[in-house]
């Protein structure tokens, strides 16, 4: 304190009760500030967050005109009630005609960094997987990031057989349809957005099957 | 020194035998090197000998710049920089763009020795930075293998070599995989005979077994590096893999493999025992050898890449100054440590 | 007198763009100064909320300086800079979502930035506003210019382009490790390298200069 005498000498040791009330009111302040522009924000936020996962599912469902939250549970597809986990959910697509044309799985898995998170499109009736698209990844630049950045990579999500489980294979050697041509030089990646899909349809390709009746979708356009 | 066969030699300890200069010693290390280089430009031809020389332009030229110009003649003459250049080439893929193993000369040099002092202040093998830099800043180049030719081949030059700076030519189709990655990605096996003789992808001068094991002989024979480093890093990769081996022979390679394939050889014997960068204590250097042979086959089984001797030999690295600290030999008429 | 106290500003303004820059003299604020100088573009808007965060702070603080008991001073100072920072993160995430989401983490971050609550303690807390927002412009234009100095060479060098536009064509090779983590400690060092060469060098000819004016 030696370097500030102005404020050792002039400032008489102030009272407990002005050291809180002081900080109280900073707080206070601070809080109505922080609150205000929350308020202000969220809406924008909110309506960006909604449309970019409404743009993901679409992409991975070509076709789909309206979705809508489903949660799995007693043994059939029920629309969500916004309590689930977020690991229970999956996306329906439907058409314009209110017709179920499939699911949105997201899943997540480790990556070659990091943890990748995606959003793959699922025809039950076909057994297929029609999309794929990835929300977070952290793998290496230039060669894992191709993932998402390969054109090529992402069109063998387009229409692949789950069945018996989904395959990588070297790159050019693709010749079953649960084929998937692995990116030279990122085996590991490759396989990882493999494995995460495979995960998600051993967890909900069960549940879609044994659900007798397709969940009907009211309202249309909802969400 | 100077007189021939003196009758009666009169002088203050210590009493050297011979001449250790770090001239002296580079050059049996270069000496030891040749074979290998030459197996390396009988294998991958002019490209071979282009990247060589890009790599070891690249390290002196960096030397030549950042040095001051009244030490330059000194520094540039005990051949540190030239063999380091040699160093990193043998471990660049004979398809590399000539610029990059020029650049990685040039990291070598500069961010691997220069930075920290010059020759003897290094904590890390100057090639090995370079390397290490050159893999993490073009992962493609540096993990695009060609099939070994012959002397027949010795002009086809690689389209890719004569890349402009900063830029890349599409890779042309005939690439290999090296034995570690088909081993690793394919389960391929490789015969011990070709890894022996070396007509297999990989980096220039990782390839001919046999010969590195030679200029190996040589050095150790000579007496220019420590022959615990080599032995205890080939016996700690030889036990670990042979217990991998006998759990399950189909999907881990055995110990011989596991010695011949990949530059394990050429980082046991070139590399690790950088008198630099490597223990001076005999434990230490025994402490230091295993953990490199640990860090081989942990990486090489568990890790991403097919290779790993590389970043085990700069992690051993690091932790050399910690080893040589703690295996200070006794004082002697003291007990405990001598400190 | 008046032109002395124009000369006051200009070199409170100065001094932290270059004499006192706050990462290449101070070596400040390096967390934000490595993680998210991948590109140019985040490396100006992580600048940008750094600028707002420290003049506003500053301006509250050396207004409010005489009100503030100096026994809770540091508290009341976080508090500050915390608004703002939260201020920011909700606007960054409202108006630039996809810039939002690469800064991360690194928004909140600020609040622990040292330089912020540094020029409060050093100069806001015992300056005139006019000299407080004068220093904190400087020492926030320091910070942004150095931000950018990194997140320009490492796009550059990382992925060719400079505002996501391609410099040298298609055939351009990246370097990928320039985008990657080690590519931020290794452009900063030898930036600092080069920031303290050209100081040396300035420093060496001021001397050389000084020594022929004597003789």
């Amino acid at each position: 304190m030696s370097n500030r005498p102005e404020l050792t000498m002039k400032a008489p040791e102030p009272t407990s009760t002005r050291l809180v009330v002081t900080l109280g009111f900073a707080g206070l302040l601070s809080g109505l500030i922080i609150v205000s522009v929350y308020e202000a924000t969220l809406p924008t936020i909110t309506a960006y967050k909604a449309k970019v996962l409404k743009e993901a599912v679409f992409k991975v469902l070509p076709g789909v005109s309206s979705m809508r939250r489903l949660t799995y549970r007693d043994g059939r597809m029920i629309a969500a009630t916004g309590e689930e986990e977020e690991e229970d959910l999956v996306f329906g697509g439907y058409a314009a005609d209110g017709q179920l044309i499939g699911y949105a799985v997201p899943n997540a898995g480790p990556g070659f960094q990091d943890t990748i998170r995606l959003l793959y499109g699922y025809l039950p009736q076909e057994r297929k997987v029609v999309g794929m698209e990835i929300l977070q990844s952290r793998e290496t630049p230039g060669l894992g990031d191709k993932i998402y950045k390969d054109a090529a990579f992402v069109a063998n999500f387009d229409e692949l057989s789950i069945d018996p489980e989904i395959i990588t294979v070297k790159k050019g050697r693709k010749s079953a349809p649960n084929e998937v041509d692995a990116i030279t030089g990122a085996t590991i990646s490759s396989k990882a957005v493999v494995q995460i899909i495979n995960r998600g349809n051993q967890r909900w390709v069960p549940r879609f099957s044994g659900s007798e009746t397709l969940p009907k979708p009211t309202p249309v356009g909802a969400q | 020194m100077s007189t021939e066969d003196p009758r009666l030699l009169l002088q203050a300890a210590p009493l050297l035998k011979q001449q250790l200069t770090t001239r002296g010693a580079m050059l049996d290390v270069l000496l030891a090197l040749l074979p290998a280089t030459l197996a390396g430009l009988w294998f991958f031809g002019l490209s071979g000998l282009l990247v060589l020389t890009a790599s070891i332009l690249g390290s002196i030229m960096t030397e030549w710049f950042f040095t001051p110009e009244e030490a330059r003649r000194q520094h540039l003459l005990d051949g540190s920089g030239f063999l380091t250049g040699l160093l990193l080439g043998l471990t660049l893929p004979p398809s590399l763009p000539l610029w990059m193993a020029f650049i990685g000369g040039a990291v070598s040099i500069g961010l691997g020795k220069l930075i920290w002092g010059g020759l003897g202040q290094n904590l890390f093998n100057p090639a090995l930075v370079g390397r290490a830099f050159l893999l993490a800043t073009f992962p493609n180049a540096m993990t695009t293998w060609s099939p070994a030719g012959g002397p027949a081949d010795f002009f086809q030059l690689h389209a890719s070599n004569l890349a402009l700076p900063f830029m890349h030519v599409e890779y042309d189709g005939v690439s290999a995989a090296t034995p570690l990655g088909l081993m690793k990605f394919e389960y391929q096996d490789t015969s011990l005979s070709n890894l022996l003789i070396g007509n297999i992808s990989g980096c220039i001068g990782e390839t001919s077994g046999l010969l590195l094991l030679l200029g190996g002989a040589y050095m150790l024979w000579r007496r220019v590096i420590d022959w615990r480093i080599p032995a205890s890093i080939l016996l700690s990769v030889a036990a670990l893999t042979t217990v991998f081996y006998l759990v399950g022979p189909d999907r881990y390679p055995g110990p011989l493999f596991s010695i011949l394939a990949g530059s394990l050889l050429i980082g046991a014997f070139y590399m690790a025992t950088d008198p630099v960068s490597s223990p001076i204590t005999p434990r230490g250097a025994w402490i230091f050898g295993i953990g490199i042979g640990l860090l081989v086959v942990l990486i090489r089984i568990f890790g991403g890449f097919p290779e790993g001797v590389m970043y085990a030999i700069l992690l051993m690295n690091a932790a050399t100054p910690l080893i040589d600290r703690y295996t200070q030999p006794r004082v002697f008429g003291r007990g405990g440590a001598g400190r | 007198m008046v032109r002395k106290k124009q000369e006051d500003v200009y070199q409170e303004f100065i001094k932290g763009l270059w004499r006192d820059n706050p990462v290449f003299v101070q070596v400040l604020g390096m967390c934000p100064m490595l993680a998210v100088t991948n590109s140019a573009v985040n490396a100006l808007a992580m600048g940008g909320a750094t600028f707002f965060v420290l003049v506003a702070s500053s301006f509250l603080v050396s207004s409010l300086k005489s009100w503030i008991p100096k026994q809770v001073r540091i508290s009341t100072y976080i508090i500050i800079i915390a608004t703002f920072v939260t201020v920011t993160d909700f606007t960054l995430e409202a108006l630039v979502p996809t810039i939002h989401k690469e800064l991360g983490a690194f928004i909140p971050l600020i609040v622990a930035n040292c330089m912020i609550l540094g020029r409060q303690e050093a100069f806001a807390s015992r300056n005139s506003v006019k000299l407080a927002v004068i220093d904190a412009l400087g020492m926030a234009s320091g910070f942004l210019f150095a931000l950018f100095a990194l997140g320009s060479v490492r796009e550059i060098l990382g992925e060719g382009a400079l505002f996501g536009v391609p410099l040298f064509g298609p055939h351009f090779e990246p370097w990928v490790i320039m985008i990657l983590p080690p590519g931020g400690f290794l452009t900063l060092g030898l930036l600092l390298l080069f920031f303290n060469w050209v100081k040396e060098r300035k420093d060496r000819l001021a001397a050389q200069l000084a020594e022929g004016e004597a003789s």
